[in-house]
């Protein structure tokens, strides 16, 4: 309970730190917001009108708790580039909306793919004493590392979507509509994801069994008269996949990432299509939003991975 | 680094050596000449399969694609080697600095990189482009910043490790002056490890930038870059795979030269030691 208290401490100071970054990177630092609002022609007067009802002549702690407060009321700011009708401009929450669910699917997506190939391959590669596996799965291990992660996706289309006609690229299937039809065109997305992190997953996992089986449970267990299969499954799996937990933690933060490319590569209207092009438009209040928003995430999932350990592995003891 | 006494050859060392070493002489020579001109369009010559003539073939303007990737390499080239030099010294520096002195900075400096490193890359390179806006300094800029933690960490590890060896302590007794124990005494000795990390730095390098000019935030026209070619070649996929195969297996050929290159040096330093 201590040491829950003590990472619940941690991760409200990281939160507070990285919105102080995020604040200072978006709020202060790219200059007037006025000259962006108005244009350079404007009279001073009209500038300092506009200024004021901004209230960017606030000191900095100020403007910073009153941000803060809007952003936990759910008020994310509204869009420079996107208009919702003629005279408003688009609310930040509204143009995320609709787009959150296609990313946190494909993530979702993402990691049962992970999950499911990686674990049985990973035991299947620690069990197996064949060279031919090793090699394998080595190469698969060093060429994914190789390959940048676009140029994969295009690969997947090429392969998949084309010559196989197991999909058709570019022919995206909102989840409003067709939901299965969605998870379908999601599978190839999910895919070019998931290879490297499943070989590496893999490569993990093993290396994280063959450690196990060195341990002298391992040999009382045998001794005690304990088949293979229960030695394998009952004992050292269970252990090696302790590990495995935090890996799959620091996995979850880069299908995160990952997603920012792939969704551009497949047409995916998710948020990190819109983050690039609200980058390529410097549209900073989205942009300040899903920065602040995927960060959130990834600091969050550690957060989880760091507590979950401590369940499934109850001997760590509490300093 | 010696070549006699310090281990042999390898073949990683080989393949990767001659694997970079001829992605880098095609991008620098593409920086000054190509075999064709990389903006002559040609109507006749539209979506040509490789040939003897155009070894990768034509794309949608009938304009030669290996020399397009030359081009492209060329600029791979500079940005990463600028980025490497960029975040290498900085890591040098501090590194130097925090391993040697320890105290407050070092304290400081641990905590932000380890905050850095938590986090994926692509984030920070996203924030500080997105603040600077795209094009050919910028991506050097940013890239250089996010990578400076991965350089900090290793060469602070090899000062703490070295700092109180013998010949250090006697120079320290000998009188010899701060700056040359660091940069003198110590500095030679940690390039073994150093090179290993510059490598893989090389490689996040490439990545980083064809990413993100694929992505359309990395440099911009008329700079040549292989990530803006596969997103132009994506739409002619079915037409013309080659159009794509040929910058991303460049990019594939020059990352994995380097990844083996790396990975001979690492062998050739446990031989050593």
């Amino acid at each position: 309970m201590k040491y829950f208290m003590k990472k619940l401490i941690t991760l409200i100071m990281t939160l507070f730190l990285v919105s102080v970054a995020a604040f200072l990177a978006f709020q202060i630092i790219p200059g007037d917001v006025v000259t962006s609002i108005l244009g350079t022609e404007a009279t001073p007067e009209r500038e300092e009108q506009l200024r004021e009802e901004l209230g960017l002549n606030k000191p900095p702690v100020e403007r910073y708790l009153n941000w803060v407060t809007d952003v936990l009321q759910g008020d994310l700011g509204e869009s420079y580039r996107f208009s919702r009708n003629m005279n408003e401009m688009m609310p930040v929450a509204e143009l995320i909306g609709d787009k959150l669910p296609v990313t946190l699917w494909l993530a979702a997506v993402s990691l049962a793919l992970i999950i499911v190939i990686a674990i049985p391959l990973g035991v299947l590669w620690a069990r197996s004493s064949s060279h031919f596996l090793d090699a394998v799965l080595g190469v698969v291990t060093q060429a994914s590392m190789a390959v940048p992660s676009f140029f994969l996706g295009i690969l997947v289309t090429y392969l998949f979507g084309i010559l196989l006609k197991f999909f058709a690229p570019g022919s995206y299937v909102s989840y409003q509509e067709d939901f299965a039809g969605f998870l379908k065109y999601l599978l190839f997305p999910a895919l070019s994801i998931a290879i490297p992190k499943i070989a590496m997953t893999a490569r993990f996992l093993r290396n994280s069994m063959l450690t196990e089986m060195q341990a002298d449970y391992v040999r009382t267990a045998y001794s005690k008269g304990c088949t293979r299969q229960r030695v394998m499954y009952g004992h050292v799996l269970r252990n090696a996949m302790m590990p495995v937990v935090t890996f799959l933690g620091m996995i979850i933060a880069e299908i995160v990432a990952g997603s920012i490319v792939i969704e551009q590569v497949f047409g995916l209207p998710g948020i990190g299509r819109l983050l690039i092009s609200s980058i390529s438009t410097r549209d900073f209040p989205v942009v300040e939003i899903l920065i602040l928003y995927i960060t959130f995430v990834v600091i969050f999932v550690y957060f989880l991975v760091d507590i979950l350990y401590r369940v499934i592995d109850p001997r760590i003891s509490e300093k | 680094m010696k070549k006699s006494g310090t281990g042999k050859w390898n073949k990683y060392l080989t393949a990767g050596l001659l694997m970079t070493g001829l992605a880098l002489l095609l991008g620098i020579v593409g920086i000054f000449w190509t075999p064709y001109s990389t903006t002559a369009m040609s109507a006749a010559e539209k979506f040509d399969a490789p040939s003897l003539l155009h070894i990768f073939g034509t794309d949608n303007f009938g304009r030669d694609i290996f020399s397009r990737v030359m081009e492209g390499m060329g600029t791979t080239v500079v940005i990463s080697t600028l980025v490497v030099l960029f975040s290498g010294s900085a890591g040098i520096l501090l590194g130097a600095l925090t391993g040697y002195f320890g105290g407050v900075l070092d304290e400081i400096v641990m905590r932000v990189t380890d905050a850095v490193n938590g986090f994926p890359s692509i984030l920070l390179t996203l924030v500080i482009i997105s603040i600077l806006s795209s094009g050919r300094q910028n991506v050097i800029l940013s890239l250089g910043i996010v990578f400076v933690p991965s350089y900090v960490r290793i060469v602070r590890s090899e000062f703490i490790r070295l700092r109180d060896a013998d010949y250090i302590r006697r120079a320290r007794l000998m009188g010899v002056g701060r700056m040359r124990i660091l940069f003198v005494h110590i500095l030679p000795n940690i390039f073994s490890v150093f090179w290993v990390s510059v490598m893989i730095g090389f490689n996040n390098a490439i990545l980083a930038e064809s990413g993100m000019s694929y992505l359309g935030i990395g440099v911009q026209p008329p700079d040549a870059s292989l990530g803006k070619m596969l997103s132009d070649a994506q739409g002619y996929l079915r037409t013309a795979p080659w159009y794509a195969l040929a910058p991303g297996l460049s990019i594939v050929w020059v990352v994995l030269g380097f990844a083996l290159f790396s990975e001979g040096i690492r062998r050739r330093n446990e031989r050593v030691s």
